[in-house]
């Protein structure tokens, strides 16, 4: 039988030569993570079951993002958890202090998860690292401490939509507004218990920060994951970054697929999705000219290097609008100092933004930038459910960081042809 | 055999539905099933008898990932849930949780609220007592069974974790 990129990734991870669509496997696993949020749940579940000590203290990822630096004694209490069970079980990979970032991005930047890898994440957005060819699931904090233990987890087999991208990039369309597309294209039900498997002669143009929020976004469609090749690009990018030797496994020549999508890029023009839905998505030249009281350029999905240029290049050499604040937050320290280093940091600052410290930000309304009752918001993250970022009369639009930035000069939801 | 009424719910029955946040500041199963479902129909939690069914539409479960939704169903004594799909955080955390789930479109379209139903949890057979109907439920695949039979996913690994040190 032919076999999905996601059905070669499980069936190797239990000791199968296939993994039908379907059936439940108990696979091992080769990288566990949990965030703040969940990692106070994960805690107590491994030690509900008894635990000693972790399955492999160098395959654990803990990472306080959504409230670093502490933003009150509760995230302090639970980054000081995190630490002691860190240390306890020697954990070797730690990113606190000045370490600190997305987990999602660290993961992916550091080189921790690599093509072929099968992974667990107590976060909805664990799947952000399928951008390197790994098959990585969000899981319950039950079943990341299960695996904490055991270093293994059982999984239904997945069928697999592939989603062929084709076409070049109009100036201004970037990757949130591909995913955007797909997400327009699949609605909240359209990849239920299935993977996206993503292929076509775009992705020769994709590199890892676009990847990266394809795959984060693929959640958004019900998906249970979605999965780059292991290509050249993708090589290129873990030279030097892999943190173990990997080996790539793509899918059959002859493998089925439940349903083929493709999305011609060179038909997309800069898109929004408007409040309170991700699928709710429009031309930002057609979404209207609400005023906006605060745009945020941060995220797994928006905070990247490529974002940041992106941003400067339209906010070099004008101011922000008065009423705007503008918050940008760097996903990673290294995108920070690259930031610096390029003279980003200086052009955003000098137009008038805020430059917050490595971490999730307002993204999940936790930190940094919640918004008031309501305010309007133009945000590069990837969910504007109702009180998402902040107060349930807040309204946000998400966008890339074209649409973001001329909105935030504009003082008001503008695409950036009109800048 | 699991036997008991029926509790007819819609589509997107979501987390926030089965248990309100509010509830979960209290980490107290006995507290939860007292208030399960209490926003879409408020007499459930007060009537529900031990082994009745939910009978639920699309998408049953959606919304956060939390555990305590599938907890707090079984604390109130929930047989099974049946329903034309669930979310897919719902369905790895209910059979975590040690909660019987059966997707069943034909049932879930046909069953009417308060009908008495049986259940073959090994053949997935749903027999309509009082319409005198039956419905094939895709079975429960055998890992997630016995998954379900130990207790749940930290008990199986707690057992586990018991006979290793005793070998």
């Amino acid at each position: 039988m032919a076999q999905t990129q996601s059905q070669k990734i499980l069936a190797a991870h239990c000791g199968q030569d296939q993994a039908r669509p379907g059936e439940i496997v108990e696979a091992q696993v080769d990288l566990v993570m949990a965030n703040d949020v969940s990692a106070p749940l994960v805690i107590r579940a491994f030690h509900q079951a008894g635990g000693l000590q972790v399955f492999n203290p160098q395959r654990v990822v803990m990472v306080a993002d959504h409230f670093t630096p502490n933003k009150d004694l509760a995230a302090a209490q639970t980054a000081r958890q995190m630490s002691e069970f860190a240390s306890q079980h020697g954990l070797g990979q730690r990113f606190e202090g000045a370490q600190a970032g997305v987990a999602h991005s660290l993961i992916c930047e550091q080189g921790l998860a690599l093509p072929g890898e099968l992974i667990i994440g107590a976060d909805s957005r664990a799947c952000t690292y399928g951008a390197l060819g790994a098959l990585a699931v969000g899981v319950g904090s039950s079943d990341v401490a299960a695996a904490l233990i055991t270093g293994r987890a059982w999984f239904k087999v997945p069928q697999s939509i592939r989603v062929v991208l084709t076409g070049h990039l109009p100036p201004w369309v970037g990757a949130k507004d591909l995913g955007l597309e797909m997400l327009r294209r699949l609605g909240p039900e359209g990849a239920h218990y299935q993977s996206l498997e993503f292929h076509g002669p775009l992705l020769a143009g994709l590199d890892l920060e676009a990847r990266q929020c394809l795959a984060s976004m693929s959640v958004d469609t019900g998906a249970k994951a979605g999965l780059f090749p292991a290509d050249q690009v993708c090589a290129g990018y873990l030279e030097g970054r892999a943190r173990r030797p990997w080996r790539a496994l793509g899918p059959d020549d002859q493998a089925e697929y439940s349903q083929v999508l493709e999305i011609d890029a060179s038909r997309l023009e800069p898109l929004v999705a408007r409040p309170h839905s991700p699928h709710d998505v429009a031309p930002a030249s057609q979404a209207g000219r609400e005023p906006v009281d605060q745009v945020f350029i941060g995220s797994c999905t928006g905070g990247l290097l490529s974002d940041l240029r992106v941003a400067a290049g339209l906010l070099a050499g004008r101011r922000v609008h008065p009423r705007v604040r503008l918050m940008v937050i760097p996903a990673t320290p290294s995108i920070l100092l690259a930031a610096l280093r390029e003279g980003l940091a200086e052009t955003l600052l000098e137009a008038g933004a805020i430059l917050g410290p490595p971490s999730c930000g307002p993204c999940a309304g936790g930190h940094l930038g919640v918004l008031a009752a309501g305010e309007v918001a133009v945000s590069t993250s990837n969910r504007n459910f109702v009180g998402r970022m902040g107060h349930p009369k807040s309204r946000v639009y998400l966008a890339g960081p074209a649409v973001a930035a001329a909105s935030a000069l504009a003082g008001r939801l503008a695409g950036p042809e009109e800048i | 055999m699991l036997t008991g009424r029926a509790w007819t719910f819609g589509d997107h029955v979501d987390s926030d539905a089965i248990i309100a946040a509010r509830y979960l500041v209290h980490n107290d199963s006995h507290l939860w099933a007292k208030h399960v479902l209490e926003d879409l129909r408020p007499e459930f939690a007060g009537q529900v008898g031990f082994g009745d069914f939910i009978v639920a539409g699309r998408n049953f479960g959606c919304g956060s990932a939390r555990e305590q939704a599938p907890l707090a169903l079984k604390a109130a004594g929930v047989g099974a849930v049946i329903a034309v799909s669930f979310a897919r955080l719902f369905f790895r955390n209910a059979f975590n949780m040690g909660l019987l789930i059966f997707e069943c479109p034909q049932a879930a379209r046909a069953v009417h609220d308060h009908d008495r139903l049986d259940l073959d949890p090994y053949s997935g057979l749903i027999r309509d007592l009082d319409q005198d109907n039956t419905f094939q439920a895709q079975p429960v695949d055998p890992y997630l069974a016995r998954l379900v039979s130990q207790g749940g996913l930290l008990r199986k690994v707690a057992r586990e974790l018991q006979d290793s040190y005793k070998g």
